[in-house]
C-alpha cells in the first residue's frame, strides 16, 4: 500500500442529521460515540435510542481511541473499485475500550498484525475526508523509559 | 418424534447459469413455480398461499401482488420473506404455520433471480453503507474473512481444515449434472492454491454467483396424503436473528443457528447425530465449519478433526450437501438457500438417483443470511 489514500475515489459515508456529530468529530480527528445516561452503556453506531435499554437520553462523548483487535483481513480484491489502487490493505474489527465494536481501516505497524493486538485511533485522510482509522500500539513506544 | 407440522409436496429447480440475457426475474419465477406445482400434482388454482423474496429485480414494492398477478393466482395469504440466505428455510416454516392458522391450504414458496451483465450497484442507505463501506469493507467476502480469521485465532483452525469443506462440496457436485461445477472437481491443494481474496479467504471458498430459481409447495400433512409424491414432513423448526453487520455480531465464532438448530431439534425430538443428511447453508467454508460446531456434532473449534473422521459423500457416514452445496452448485442469490431444502426433499423421497444416500429418514436443513445474522433451521422427515 504505497498509494496516497486521500486520492482514492472511494464511497464516503451517507451522513444523516443524527449521525453528523460523529462525522464532524471525525473530520477533526476525534472519535465520538454516544453514552446512555440511563443504563450507562456506550453506543456505536449513533442511534436515536439506546439499543440496550431504549432510553432516549444519549449524549455524545469522546472515546479514548483505544481498542483491541478482534479480527482482521488483508483485502486483496476490494468489493468497491475505488479501493483497487490501495489493495492489499487491512480492515479490522476493533472492540473499543468503551465496549462497542466498530469496523475500521488499520494502518500498518512495525510488527505483523495479530488478533488481540491493542490499537489506537489514527485519523487518516481517505478519499478526500478524514476518517477514524486505527493503528497498532507499538509496545516499544509505550514501555521505553525516558 | 413429533407429529408433522406440514409437508413439502412439490419441488422445482432451474439449472443455474452464469449470466442471463434479457430474461426477467418474473419469467424465471413463473418457470420454477410451474415445475414445483406440476411436481406436486396440484391444479395451480389450488395454490392459495404465496411466499416470495424481497425486491424482485423489476419491482421493489408490492412483490407478492405482482407475482400473484403474473402467475394468475389469487392467494388468501401472501407475504415477503426477507431473511437473506435463510429465506428459503424460513418460508417452509411460515407456510406450515399459515396453514395451521387457517390462512390457506397450499403455499407456493418461490425464489429466483436473473443475472444480467450490467447490474446496478447497491442503492443501500443503511448503517453498513455509512459505517463500514467508507473504511474499505464492501461486500460479504470481507465480513466472512473476518469470521474465518477469528476462528483461526481462537481455535488454531487451519487453511487446510477450511479447504476440505470446499473440496468436499466440489466432489459431491460431480454427481449433480446441473451443478455449475459439474465436471470441475477441485481438491484441497487446488483450493489452497486459488487466489487470496481477503485473507484468510481464498477464491474457491466463496460461492459462485449464478442465475437460477427454486420453489417448493407446502401443504398440510392430511392433504399431502392424497398427492402424487411421497410427502416430506416438517418435524421441527427454529429461527434467530441477532444482527446485520459483522461488527455487531454477538460472537464471531458461533452464530444464531446454534439456538435455531437447538429449537428445531427440541421441537422434532431429534438430535444432530441422528440426521441422515446434513443440508447446511454454505456461502463460504467458514459457514459450514461454524454450523457443524453449533449443531453440536463436535466441540467448538474441532470441525477440522471432525471432517477428518467423516466421509461427507452420499455413500459416506455423514452425507453433507449431496447436491454439491452452493459451493459446488452455484449460488442463485436468495434461491441458493432453497437448494438445501430441495435437495433434502429429493433425498428423503428417494429421488436423488446416482447420489441417493442409503438410509434417508431425517435431514437437517439450515439457512443463513447476511453475516451469520439471520438463521433458520428445519428438521425434515421422510413419509
Amino acid at each position: 500500500m504505497s498509494v496516497d489514500l486521500n486520492t482514492l475515489k472511494t464511497p464516503g459515508p451517507t451522513i444523516t442529521a443524527l449521525t453528523r456529530p460523529f462525522w464532524d468529530a471525525a473530520a477533526e480527528g476525534r472519535l465520538t460515540i454516544q453514552h446512555c445516561e440511563d443504563c450507562g452503556k456506550d453506543v456505536f453506531y449513533p442511534r436515536p435510542i439506546c439499543p440496550h435499554c431504549w432510553s432516549r437520553r444519549l449524549l455524545w462523548k469522546d472515546a479514548s481511541g483505544r481498542g483491541r483487535l478482534k479480527s482482521f483481513s488483508k483485502v486483496h480484491k476490494p468489493g468497491h473499485p475505488g479501493w483497487l489502487p490501495a489493495a492489499p490493505y487491512v480492515v479490522g474489527l476493533i472492540e473499543l475500550a468503551e465496549g462497542p465494536t466498530m469496523l475500521s481501516f488499520i494502518l500498518p505497524g512495525t510488527q505483523p498484525l495479530q488478533v488481540g493486538d491493542m490499537l489506537q485511533l489514527a485519523p487518516t485522510a481517505i478519499g478526500g475526508r478524514v476518517l477514524p482509522a486505527f493503528k497498532p500500539v507499538e509496545p516499544d513506544a509505550e514501555e521505553k523509559p525516558k | 418424534m413429533s407429529r408433522s407440522k406440514g409437508a413439502i409436496v412439490g419441488i422445482g429447480e432451474l439449472k443455474p447459469q452464469r449470466l442471463t440475457s434479457g430474461v426477467t426475474t418474473l419469467e424465471m419465477i413463473a418457470d420454477v413455480s410451474r415445475l414445483a406445482v406440476l411436481d406436486a400434482g396440484l391444479d395451480p388454482a389450488a395454490i392459495d398461499g404465496l411466499l416470495v423474496g424481497p425486491q424482485v429485480g423489476e419491482t421493489p414494492q408490492h412483490v407478492p401482488a405482482t407475482i400473484a398477478e403474473y402467475l394468475g393466482l389469487a392467494p388468501t395469504m401472501a407475504n415477503v420473506v426477507d431473511l437473506g440466505g435463510a429465506s428459503g428455510a424460513g418460508m417452509v416454516w411460515r407456510a406450515a404455520a399459515a396453514i395451521e392458522a387457517g390462512m390457506c391450504e397450499a403455499v407456493l414458496c418461490v425464489l429466483a433471480n436473473n443475472r444480467e451483465e450490467t447490474a446496478p450497484r447497491s442503492p443501500n442507505r443503511n448503517p453498513i453503507r455509512e459505517f463500514d463501506v467508507p473504511f474499505g469493507a464492501s461486500g460479504a467476502n470481507i465480513s466472512y474473512a473476518l469470521l474465518m480469521k477469528a476462528h483461526m485465532a481462537e481455535y488454531g483452525s487451519t487453511a487446510r481444515d477450511f479447504a476440505r469443506i470446499a473440496a468436499a462440496a466440489r466432489a459431491n457436485a460431480q454427481l449433480n449434472p446441473d451443478a455449475i461445477f459439474f465436471g470441475k472437481p477441485a481438491d484441497v491443494e487446488t483450493v489452497l492454491a486459488s487466489p487470496m481474496i481477503a485473507s484468510p479467504l481464498r477464491l474457491l471458498e466463496i460461492v459462485m454467483p449464478v442465475a437460477g430459481g427454486e420453489a417448493v409447495v407446502v401443504t398440510s400433512a392430511e392433504r399431502a396424503r392424497s398427492l402424487r409424491k411421497p410427502p416430506v414432513h416438517l418435524l421441527g423448526a427454529g429461527e434467530k436473528v441477532t444482527h446485520r453487520a459483522v461488527s455487531h455480531a454477538p460472537s464471531l465464532t458461533s452464530g444464531p443457528l446454534k439456538s435455531a438448530m437447538a429449537q428445531a431439534f427440541a421441537q422434532s425430538g431429534t438430535r444432530a447425530d441422528e440426521m441422515d443428511l446434513l443440508s447446511l447453508y454454505d456461502c463460504y467454508t467458514i459457514m459450514v465449519a461454524t454450523t457443524i460446531e453449533d449443531a453440536g456434532l463436535c466441540a467448538p473449534g474441532q470441525f477440522g478433526a471432525w471432517l477428518g473422521d467423516h466421509d461427507l459423500s452420499h455413500k459416506g457416514d455423514r452425507p453433507l450437501n449431496t447436491h454439491g452445496g452452493q459451493l459446488g452448485f452455484g449460488q442463485p442469490d436468495l434461491a441458493g438457500g432453497m437448494t438445501h431444502v430441495v435437495e433434502a426433499v429429493r433425498q428423503l423421497r428417494g429421488e436423488a438417483g446416482e447420489r441417493q444416500i442409503g438410509k434417508a429418514g431425517l435431514a437437517l436443513v439450515t439457512g443463513n443470511g447476511a453475516t451469520m445474522s439471520e438463521a433458520t433451521a428445519l428438521v425434515l422427515g421422510a413419509a
